[in-house]
């Protein structure tokens, strides 16, 4: 633990020996595409394949008819809503799965998609998330009986009266209205899969690229089982997966269609969607516009928060939150700050979009909070003339209040907030910079410094609240030592470059003393791997990290009982140290873990169970609450509004770290996906419901060149409750790293009378808004 | 329709028909086998197809497999020699400059070029040499000082330091 060690992973990686889905190749296998709508929402009038079944190499083209025969047509979401496998009769959103053709390769596969006529009957669709509220908006959903709106859930958290009570007396309210774009996680691999039905075994095995593949097993078992593919049947294979961001959590269509085809023809079928597929079809994140209120004494005390939000799902709710939790773990939005009173209030509703609303690298809608507490915060400095950082250190929560209760009901497990934002400050050196803005906006220069400092909810989650499709969102590690004292690891989680091979066998070797490089991981199949529900929202060290250290303590128990028998000693008589027992004051009489576990399987003692092996399905007893302290320097030039990211400065505190170089890697990461929606990524629609920059073209994922030199650091505060200590990081900079640049921005503009800008902050918008205010031509 | 033509691919000549259609991503992926070259996009802006024929990088989805004829292509496959990993590879590894691993053949082989152009190339040169390929996962730090490590590795001098920093 706290050792850099290279990745064990990346022997594979550079030499082009990676297994991704795409590099999967059967005998007989078929190929995969996909018609799609160009229509945001029309009634499909007819489709004729007859031209697309022509051409050499086209077998079959399905359609939603055809699945209906099956009644694979529909399928559930995680959220427990419905989603179309491919339409019947109605399109509800640009680029919606029409039809399926199959073909013997890719290149007859795509002229087969382009050949399939489809002939629709387009209708107005409801794109405006606000407006599909009006009472005389259409009903979009009319497959779902009784439906007479596009409302889909209302929730809230908080004291309402005692709220409203505090918002009519405060001496300084505060209120900007925001929205948080969507968004795609855009991973490199897109999503893809090769379904593999075995007709004389009536067996499925699945490869897919899935950050879940317990569940999704389960999934294809609740929704296949009908037609004989029980859970038994179905192995799902998950093989390394080219980033996964929250984006392979979800069943997409294609999937499902792959499985019917292969169960039908019963040849192995690929699907792996085209880059512009992705973007267009594939859930996409946030999409929250959020009404946000603070409450404050007039020294910059401050008393509470009421947020309002609405919530985009596009046509169905397809998020991936746990059960509980429509609005995900948005009510960590009371952020770092010491006060009691908060009232949330959030509804769904239904468009012509795309379905979605993934955690895209975040746990659960927390990056909405993030950006919602930390922008109105600076807010509120600017009304009363406060230094952000000031206001800051004045209203966290102390360390040695922890645990702490929110006024939302979570528990904090432990933080050191001052401790953070002060090795921030001095790392950049605020003071000099805040003297260097004074100077420059005498001269009329733009420069703004922005500070984000947030707390994190992540590790979903204890079983008592939290669980997915009913599923408790434990998860598992199995541990098994051979004879010669080199042992394999299996674990419910999955990881998508998070360097899980490495980690994992940091933690056992620091419980259990055998050498990292003697420990081999296993993840990502459903036939060897214990059950677990995978890998997003920060969860695998809280959860499965902690499962491999309690299994591993298991075994350290179990070797404390051979190593008292071969020594002829008693257990309490015997003292660990990391790779041996030894004799209390007789060091040299010891056993190291390699001779234990040699004599667990040749001499172990008479009335005890065989072999080295421990298994833990790890229940947290609840969430860990990283936190950072972020600050962010811009310069905007004047004539072309152009926004430069001068320094970035991040201070994160997850705990103990189990290996810096894989959590710093983890921070920088996440930090360019967290200038991505700050200044670059939006997915844009038009009225009709056309999407305007669906393709890399035009979707402006961060190169090299827009991602500044990030400069990290870290505090650590270890949770009391983790086994070691740990909190999770790799959400925790693309969740603070947007309101930090957009601090900076605003703070820059801030002379100008800007008090808010949503983001993506474009040098477009900022040239708008100064013209607006005279300040540019 | 289908016409022969003959690449070389590391080092071994591969004489095969193709459809004149035939991408030569697909070609050395599907034909041919080697998968460690990836496919990310289909705009020709992802970068993760980079592969070097007659020693440019190009990326092989902008390239028809015809268009290889008679052409030498250098893939990830054929970086490493018997003396070992090829210095960018072990930059990569040392500098912890790649997550999920597949945008990193892409990048790699781009960088190839890019030292052989410029073998003691600024922070900024590296950035600009490899924006025309995407990562998603490392936010890029670790890749400059892959680079950075490769070229000082290749130029003969001292390696540098390969612990992160931190403030």
């Amino acid at each position: 633990m706290g050792h850099s060690i290279k990745r064990k992973e990346d022997a594979r990686f550079i030499q082009g020996k990676g297994n991704y889905v795409d590099d999967i190749k059967l005998p007989g296998m078929l190929h995969m595409d996909i018609v799609r709508s160009p229509y945001a929402y029309a009634k499909i009038k007819s489709i004729n394949a007859e031209e697309a079944l022509k051409i050499p190499g086209v077998i079959a083209v399905v359609t939603g008819k055809d699945l209906e025969k099956y009644n694979l047509h529909w399928m559930p979401t995680l959220m427990s809503d419905t989603q179309m496998v491919l339409p019947t009769d109605t399109v509800m959103y640009q680029a919606q799965e029409v039809a399926a053709v199959i073909a013997t390769d890719r290149y007859a596969a795509r002229d087969g998609k382009e050949a399939v006529m489809v002939d629709y009957e387009p209708m107005k669709p409801v794109i405006d998330p606000f407006k599909a509220l009006d009472e005389d908006a259409p009903v979009l959903r009319t497959d779902k009986e009784g439906k007479t709106d596009n409302h889909i859930w209302n929730w809230s958290v908080g004291d309402k009266e005692a709220t409203d009570k505090l918002f009519d007396s405060a001496d300084v309210t505060v209120k900007e209205q925001m929205h948080i774009p969507r968004i795609h996680v855009a991973s490199i691999e897109t999503c893809g899969c090769v379904a593999d039905y075995n007709k004389v075994e009536n067996h499925l095995t699945m490869y897919m690229t899935t950050q879940a593949p317990h569940a999704i097993r389960t999934v294809i078992a609740l929704v296949a089982g009908h037609v004989g593919l029980t859970e038994e049947k179905v192995r799902v294979i998950s093989p390394d997966i080219g980033g996964g961001f929250g984006g392979k959590v979800p069943v997409y269509p294609g999937y499902v269609i792959a499985i019917a085809v292969s169960f039908l023809v019963g040849k192995p079928v690929k699907w792996v969607e085209d880059r512009s597929e992705n973007l267009q079809a594939d859930s996409f994140a946030r999409d929250y516009h959020i009404t946000a209120e603070m409450a404050a004494t007039k020294e910059g005390k401050i008393q509470g928060i009421r947020f309002k939000l609405l919530a985009d799902h596009g046509y169905t709710d397809a998020a991936a939150n746990p059960s509980k939790f429509p609005t995900g773990l948005f009510s960590i939005c009371t952020g770092s700050y010491d006060y009691g009173t908060a009232y949330l209030e959030a509804d769904a509703v239904y468009t012509n979009k795309p379905p979605g609303g993934v955690a895209y690298r975040c746990s659960f809608r927390v990056t909405e909070a993030v950006h919602a507490i930390e922008r109105i915060t600076d807010r509120l400095a600017l009304e009363i003339g406060k230094d952000p950082a000031q206001l800051r250190f004045e209203n966290f929560i102390k360390k040695e209040d922890f645990p702490w209760k929110s006024p939302t009901g979570w528990e904090y497990d432990s933080g050191d907030y001052h401790a953070g934002l002060q090795k921030a400050m001095d790392a950049i050196d605020y003071e000099g910079l805040r003297k260097e803005q004074a100077e420059k906006r005498a001269r009329g220069e733009m420069m703004g410094i922005g500070i984000s400092t947030f707390t994190e909810i992540v590790g979903a989650g204890p079983s008592k609240d939290f669980d997915i499709l009913g599923i408790k969102m434990f998860d598992s590690a199995e541990i098994r030592v051979h004879p010669t004292g080199k042992a394999i690891a299996r674990f419910g989680t999955k990881s998508q470059g998070q360097g899980h091979e490495t980690t994992y066998a940091q933690i056992i070797a620091e419980e259990l003393g055998i050498p990292a490089e003697h420990i081999q991981i296993e993840e990502g199949d459903t036939d060897t791997a214990p059950y677990g529900l995978g890998t997003y929202a920060s969860r695998s060290t809280p959860t499965a990290g902690a499962a491999a250290a309690v299994a591993a303590r298991k075994l350290r128990d179990k070797a404390r009982k051979i190593a008292a028998y071969l020594l002829e000693v008693s257990e309490e008589d015997l003292e660990w140290e990391p790779g041996k027992f030894f004799v209390k004051g007789a060091p040299e009489k010891a056993k190291t873990i390699q001779e234990i576990v040699f004599a667990a399987y040749t001499n172990h003692p008479q009335g005890m169970e065989a072999g080295f092996e421990a298994t833990h399905y790890y229940d947290p007893p609840n969430l860990t609450f990283p936190s950072g302290a972020y600050i962010c320097v811009v310069d905007i030039d004047k004539e072309t509004c152009e926004i430069k990211v001068r320094r970035f400065v991040a201070i994160d505190d997850c705990g103990n770290i189990i290996n810096p170089m894989i959590v710093q890697g983890q921070v920088h990461g996440g930090l360019t996906q967290g200038i991505a929606p700050a200044m670059y990524e939006e997915l844009i629609y038009d009225e009709d419901g056309n999407i305007l920059n669906g393709t890399l073209m035009d979707y402006l994922v961060p190169t090299a060149v827009e991602s500044p030199n990030w400069e990290t650091g870290h505090t650590i505060t270890p949770s009391p409750h983790h086994p070691i200590g740990a909190k999770g990081v790799g959400e925790s900079p693309t969740v603070g790293a947007p309101p930090a640049i957009a601090n900076a921005i605003v703070d820059a503009l801030s002379p100008h009378g800007i008090t808010h800008m949503d983001i993506p902050i474009t040098p477009y918008k900022v040239w708008k808004v100064l013209k607006e205010k005279g300040v540019v031509e | 329709m289908k016409k022969e033509i003959t690449v070389t691919i590391n080092g071994e000549a591969h004489t095969v028909e193709v459809e004149p259609r035939l991408l030569l991503v697909h070609l050395i992926r599907e034909q041919l086998s080697m998968t460690g070259t990836h496919i990310g996009c289909d705009t020709s802006s992802c970068g993760a197809c980079t592969i070097l024929v007659d020693g440019k990088s190009i990326k092989s989805c902008t390239m028809l497999a015809i268009q290889a004829d008679g052409k030498s292509i250098i893939t990830v496959e054929g970086l490493a020699t018997v003396e070992g990993l090829h210095p960018l590879q072990e930059g990569f590894k040392e500098n912890h400059g790649l997550h999920c691993g597949f945008c990193t053949p892409g990048m790699m082989l781009r960088a190839v070029e890019l030292l052989e152009k410029n073998p003691n190339p600024t922070e900024e040169e590296i950035r600009w040499g490899i924006s025309g390929n995407l990562c998603r996962c490392t936010g890029y730090n670790n890749i400059v000082k892959a680079i950075q490590y490769a070229g000082a590795k290749i130029r003969g001098e001292e390696l540098p330091s390969t612990e992160p920093e931190f403030v």
